[in-house]
């Protein structure tokens, strides 16, 4: 079964969660074999960028000690083997450029993402 | 489909919070009405439905008692669902993600909800015709 993740809310409770959520979902399911794909579109396609620092969250005395990683996840599922792509007119929109992200994602023309779903037996909107 | 194939919901809203949680419900009575197994997969906030001291208050606003204003509750409405779903004879397998009840410290649930973790949705959508995914936003 050939799965489809599509992101596009980010950064929905990264500091709390000290991750993105559906990153983490998504790298369970890699554990188990799940034929997933991933596909980063809207604000989420700022996941891929290198340059980017959660860290030095502080409450009075207390210090966030591990902070979010979105792009280390990213590589990590890059790791394991899931596919992951992004829609090429929202990186544009937001000025990254292919050089600020991680390397090994392919990129995709918004015009083509009809296309591109056909080709997945479950599209899961996150 | 088969009538009596299994669907599986993924939801991660929270109570109390806004109208896809009610969507959701109705679309797992649906089911249920039509003769299907349903499969939840409550995952982050929507652990917290399924919380056995969810309280039901009086609503001065509106002028009524606790008992009047009836406030709906999430844990009654899968409770109801369970008894609906048992009354047809289908199932209503209702699994919280365990790690999102401890950050939440929700864990006294209303009977038959069960604990898991993202491998139990992935059983679950591997038993089911299909599968929703309800992410909060």
């Amino acid at each position: 079964m050939k799965i489809l993740h599509i992101i596009d809310n980010a950064y929905r409770a990264t500091i709390e969660e000290q991750d993105d959520t559906v990153l983490w979902f998504t790298q369970v399911l890699r554990g188990a074999d799940a034929d997933i794909t991933l596909l980063l579109r809207g604000s989420a396609v700022n996941y891929l960028v290198l340059r980017q620092d959660a860290s030095g969250l502080a409450f009075g005395a207390w210090r966030q000690a591990q902070p979010p990683r979105v792009a280390a996840s990213v590589v990590h599922l890059l790791s394991s083997r899931t596919p992951i792509h992004a829609v090429a007119e929202d990186l544009a929109d937001r000025g990254v450029r292919a050089a600020d992200c991680v390397a090994g994602i392919a990129t995709l023309p918004r015009a083509r993402l009809g296309e591109f779903i056909e080709g997945f037996d479950r599209v899961w909107q996150w | 489909m088969n009538p009596k194939s299994a669907l599986t919901f993924l939801i991660m809203d929270p109570p109390f919070e806004n109208s896809r949680t009610t969507t959701a419900f109705r679309l797992i009575q649906s089911a249920l009405g039509q003769g299907h197994d349903v499969k939840v997969f409550a995952y982050e906030g929507a652990v917290s439905l399924a919380f056995a001291r969810q309280a039901a208050h009086p609503n001065a606003v509106h002028g009524r008692d606790a008992q009047q204003e009836s406030h709906p509750l999430a844990r009654e409405w899968i409770a109801f669902l369970q008894a609906e779903a048992a009354a047809r004879g289908a199932k209503l397998d209702w699994v919280n993600c365990g790690l999102c009840v401890d950050e939440r410290g929700v864990g006294e649930t209303v009977p038959e909800v069960r604990r898991g973790s993202p491998l139990d949705f992935w059983k679950m959508v591997n038993e089911s015709a299909n599968t929703l995914v309800i992410p909060t936003r």
